[in-house]
């Protein structure tokens, strides 16, 4: 058993909060430097080279990109023979804590969703865990936005919709969010799973790099398929019209029922944030 | 580029039109959704609002906290359409002008023609880049809504595109319908 101490849970995570928020990935950046050369509407292109700037200034800066620095999202994946001296939990929520206070991160997030008293301190954070072969802890720290949250959909198709209901559930999330979502988005698509479990792959769908595609050709089909349907709606950037809607898509599909199609959207913005570090 | 100065005219909401680019300079004040139920709640009771209303400008906006040796964090508008229900009231009494991101609804739209205002939109995601245009933060009201408190700002210079005019007509529809006309 390799021994971790919690403190160094908590270190990791308050550094990495603070980081996504202040340095845009660099495939999203690549992604909005890439539309902004291929826009073909002009105000369109303004508009995407405010945000190019913008995430400039941030880094140099050191400032969040976005004033919505999120809720934390966690995903950390913890090696079987890793033995954790300490509350695994806590040890994350004192991370998210002392970053976003000593980040100068917003405090967006309310104990509980009908009384609404803001906590304070940006905690609770959302963990997702699984437990993977060997001693290390993976943790992805990744600060989501809560006006493309807001437009997030889920469905549970009937199986004779297949691929094709698959693709009109995608337009019409794509359409219903228009300027809302802070276009041009990031689309993760979960197909699959039950319920609670494809709204939970379309969330892991956001963390896959732009730059890559579902290893399966059928699902890479299927992304730049997305893609386009999203960039044909016109939305475009901040949904003042233009090409680049939708910066990319990635889809994630597991087993499910044979009863049912289930299908989610998780809606993200331009700064699409994660920052992951192995311990 | 047209440069404006906060508190606005009626004769200088009637002149702008959907899709004009401004520069917005002057004071206007921060409020989101739970500092909307709040202003909706003292005007229920008779209670005075923190802010005047008669020609100001209402920013949906919760900025990140002000780092030292600056005048705010990063800040940037929030989705207006949440704010929707309450605003027509405002409107009524004589709020000018909204600076918010997304589309708004029909009552919205209805409102903004029988009260002549327009509402801005200010490029979302942009917070460090727009924190540049502004030069002062005060909190005025409601210190314990944190990032929804009541704000106090002043804007140089804000980069913004008049989303929905005095007359019914909205920059998202007119851009996405300009777009896409280009691809026939």
């Amino acid at each position: 058993m390799r021994e971790i101490d919690a403190k160094l849970i908590t270190d990791t995570v308050a550094r990495l909060c603070v980081e996504a928020n202040r340095n845009l990935p660099g495939d999203v950046a690549c992604a909005l430097e890439k539309a902004a050369g291929e826009e073909t509407f002009a105000p369109a292109k303004d508009l995407l080279d405010i945000l190019i700037r913008n995430k400039d200034i941030a880094r140099e800066e050191q400032m969040p990109i976005c004033q919505d620095t999120g809720m934390a999202i966690i995903f950390a994946e913890i090696g079987q023979e890793v033995h954790i001296l300490g509350d695994f939990t806590e040890a994350v929520n004192k991370g998210v804590s002392i970053g976003y206070t000593e980040g100068l991160l917003r405090k967006s997030v309310v104990r509980d969703p009908l009384r609404r008293v803001n906590t304070g301190d940006n905690t609770p954070a959302v963990i997702h865990t699984t437990l993977v072969p060997g001693d290390k802890i993976t943790i992805t720290v990744a600060p989501k936005g809560f006006g493309s949250e807001n437009m997030s959909r889920l469905a549970m198709l009937p199986p004779a919709k297949g691929i094709e209901g698959v693709k009109a559930f995608v337009r019409e999330t794509v359409q219903l969010a228009g300027a809302n979502p802070c276009p041009p988005m990031v689309l993760g698509v979960g197909i699959g799973a039950d319920f609670e479990g494809v709204a939970e792959l379309a969330k892991r769908a956001l963390m896959v790099p732009l730059t890559e595609q579902n290893p399966d050709p059928f699902y890479a089909e299927l992304e730049q398929a997305l893609l386009e349907i999203a960039n044909e709606t016109g939305v475009g950037p901040q949904g003042l019209g233009g090409k680049t809607t939708c910066l990319g898509v990635h889809v994630l599909a597991a087993p499910t029922h044979i009863a049912s199609l289930p299908v989610a959207v998780n809606v993200s913005c331009h700064v699409t944030r994660h920052q992951t570090a192995v311990i | 580029m047209r440069k404006l100065t906060t508190p606005l005219t009626e004769e200088v909401v009637r002149s702008l039109h959907a899709g004009d680019h401004v520069l917005l300079s002057g004071v206007v004040y921060t409020a989101r959704d739970a500092a909307h139920l709040r202003m909706l709640e003292c005007l229920e009771k008779g209670e005075p609002l923190p802010m005047p209303l008669e020609g100001q400008v209402i920013y949906y906006a919760g900025p990140t906290p002000t780092p030292e040796g600056r005048p705010v964090g990063s800040i940037g508008p929030t989705t207006s359409t949440r704010m929707d229900a309450s605003t027509p009231t405002l409107l009524s009494l004589g709020l000018k002008g909204m600076i918010g991101k997304g589309m708004r609804g029909k009552n919205v739209m209805d409102a903004m023609q029988q009260y002549p205002s327009v509402y801005f939109a200010a490029v979302g995601g942009a917070a460090a880049l727009m924190a540049k245009c502004v030069t002062s933060l005060e909190v005025v009201a409601w210190d314990d809504l944190g990032p929804e408190s009541v704000k106090r700002l002043t804007l140089e210079e804000l980069p913004l595109v008049v989303a929905a005019d005095c007359y019914g007509n909205d920059a998202f529809e007119l851009g996405q319908r300009a777009y896409l006309e280009t691809l026939e």
